[in-house]
């Protein structure tokens, strides 16, 4: 057993180990899809919606986590860009943009939308910064849900159908494709898909919250004033955040319309904004690892209890007594109390704010 | 020597309703001098701070700051265009690290945008190689290297004050203002802060300094202002300053009968 723990410490100093963890979770991220869709392809569709998340959490991240500016109407920056690419590739207008056009397209236009929100919002702070975007995200959401008059640029509740899929040359995202003798199915497509954009995105997150651009970030949430006496411009400093934050939302709706197909407001109500934060919030604002994983852990975990909390009551009961979504939502208001008890910086928090909570002020 | 004039403050008047905080002060300060401003509590040294970088509009009055007038500005534009300040109860980016805190006074001297850190260009990494290299510098400058990566709030209290200054420092200022740096510090630490600020001034940086600490004051600025109510009541040489009438009677009451 010494032996065996020795050898693991041996193996772990060595110069290659980082390089064979790295190539370890590629191996495994690259065959997670086929392990998935052996199980049911529902896992598959269950996952990428986890990555979509993942997404979405990364862009909140940037506003929330790193400028500190609560943003209750994220979702809204979701709509944007599913309704982007939606309108632009579907019957609906007769226009059908490839998506490589359509994605940027979406993010510009969630960017500005970003804008939008921001600059009217520029003094406000905390929880009334946090009412105006709240009340931002329902306008959005209501304004799809009634521009099918007088003219019908969203389609109203009935949302926008046949919405295409990624074509890249020859390769339809929703068939299933034959390679080497694997079916790939369109979920797997869009797994790798989904797979390379998260981690291009967690590419940029890194890359910001270690650059001039970043710090500026923190310096403006720790002491605005402070943070204007050195010579930063506050005002463009926090707008670049929101147009960043919500441009990944513009992708991530923008990929969300076509792997569904289908979209309609009912996608992109407050709930799922709470939902983004929650995902922030409990993985550890501002360590983009953490959120990640908050996103990862809250999109699998209620699919799980769906599968087996069903089973389960009926195994021991013989009958159904506790709906799975009641459980689910008491389970994660729990998880909330348990994590503001106990891990209050979140469950992989930045190196940062572990510090904030973990050392006291001296004075 | 004739010094020339690096910023000239005429006829200042800031209200706060029917508070005239600032009444009509004018004040000239000189290159490379260390030009005190005392005063009674309340007596409008803050607010003068205030005006001066931006934080307030003054109602009333000009400022020149080095050929060119600064009233109306935002902030971070009078941080740009070179006056650097402190403040009187610290305003440290808490858990930011100090050399962080450091780092983003370089802010106003560099220029890296979002694209350059996203592409982390050549000109980026070279920038922020720069940028840390500029910051561990005034650390050691202002004598707190030993703190480099020690969250800021966690400092010992004279060091704060210090690590403000290395902050203020890095956005190479030509006016630096300082709030009662020496507030709260003992005898040994405003010794050493004296020394750090006529240090700061012949590398050629001009200090305005509010200061409570008489004793400093006298001993270090070249020349002294005294508010009080809002009014100039008296501007010279310390020693002359410290001697004036209207000066005894603000700090002590009126004149015994």
């Amino acid at each position: 057993m010494k032996n065996w723990i020795e050898r693991l410490e041996r193996l772990r100093a060595h110069r290659a180990a980082p390089w064979l963890g790295i190539a370890l979770i590629a191996v495994t991220l690259f065959i997670l899809p086929f392990a998935l869709a052996s199980v049911g392809t529902a896992w598959v569709r269950i996952t990428n919606l986890a990555i979509l998340f993942a997404l979405l959490s990364l862009g909140l991240n940037i506003v929330v986590g790193f400028a500190g500016l609560l943003d209750l109407g994220y979702i809204a920056f979701y709509a944007v860009g599913a309704y982007c690419y939606a309108l632009l590739a579907s019957p609906h207008f007769g226009l059908h943009l490839p998506f490589w056009v359509i994605l940027p397209i979406g993010a510009a236009v969630a960017c500005v939308f970003g804008v939008l929100l921001g600059a009217p919002t520029l003094k406000l702070r905390g929880d009334y910064l946090a009412i105006v975007t709240l009340g931002f995200g329902e306008i959005v959401r209501i304004f799809l849900n009634n521009l099918s008059q007088p003219i019908n640029i969203t389609n109203g509740p009935q949302g926008v159908t046949l919405i295409d899929p990624f074509r890249i040359g020859g390769v339809d995202f929703s068939r299933t494709d034959s390679v080497l003798g694997l079916a790939a199915s369109g979920p797997i497509k869009y797994y790798y898909l989904l797979l390379a954009v998260l981690v291009l995105a967690i590419i940029v997150n890194l890359r910001l919250q270690h650059s001039r651009i970043g710090r500026a970030w923190v310096a403006i949430r720790e002491d605005e004033v402070a943070a204007q006496a050195m010579g930063i411009n506050t005002r463009n400093v926090k707008l670049l955040a929101f147009a960043m934050g919500a441009g990944f939302g513009g992708v991530a709706g923008g990929i969300f319309a076509a792997t569904q197909g289908f979209i309609s407001p009912e996608s992109f109500v407050f709930v799922e904004s709470i939902m983004v934060l929650s995902m922030v919030v409990l993985g550890g604002m501002g360590n983009v690892w953490g959120v990640v994983l908050g996103a990862i852990l809250l999109s699998f975990v209620p699919e799980i209890l769906r599968y087996t909390v069903e089973p389960a009551q009926k195994a021991v009961f013989g009958r159904l007594l506790i709906e799975p979504e009641v459980i689910r939502m008491l389970l994660f208001g729990l998880a909330l109390v348990l994590m503001m008890l106990y891990r209050p910086a979140g469950l992989w928090p930045s190196k940062r704010r572990k510090r904030e909570f973990a050392e006291t002020d001296p004075s | 020597m004739q010094a020339a004039t690096l910023l000239e403050i005429r006829h200042i008047e800031k209200r706060f309703g029917g508070l005239t905080a600032l009444a009509d002060v004018s004040l000239t300060i000189k290159h490379r001098e260390i030009y005190g401003l005392i005063g009674p509590n309340g007596a409008g040294k803050t607010t003068l701070f205030n005006v001066l970088t931006g934080l307030y509009v003054p109602d009333r009055g000009r400022f020149e700051f080095d050929g060119a007038s600064l009233v109306g500005l935002k902030p971070y534009r009078v941080a740009e265009s070179g006056i650097a300040r402190t403040f009187q109860n610290i305003r440290l980016f808490g858990n930011m690290t100090a050399i962080e805190n450091v780092m983003v006074g370089r802010h106003v001297r560099s220029h890296a945008g979002a694209i350059g850190a996203i592409l982390r260009t050549r000109r980026t990494r070279e920038e922020e190689v720069a940028i840390r290299r500029r910051s561990r510098e005034l650390l050691a400058y202002v004598g707190i290297s030993q703190h480099a990566s020690a969250l800021s709030r966690n400092l010992p209290y004279g060091d704060q004050r210090r690590l403000e200054i290395a902050r203020a420092l890095a956005t190479e200022p030509k006016l630096l203002a300082l709030d009662e740096p020496a507030a709260g510090m003992n005898a040994t630490e405003t010794a050493e802060l004296r020394r750090l600020l006529e240090k700061i001034r012949d590398d050629g940086v001009t200090v305005l300094l509010i200061e409570h600490d008489v004793k400093l004051v006298m001993g270090l600025c070249d020349r002294v202002a005294v508010l009080d109510y809002g009014r100039k009541i008296a501007e010279g040489e310390p020693a002359l300053v410290q001697k004036d009438p209207e000066v005894i009677r603000a700090y002590l009451g009126g004149a015994l009968p």
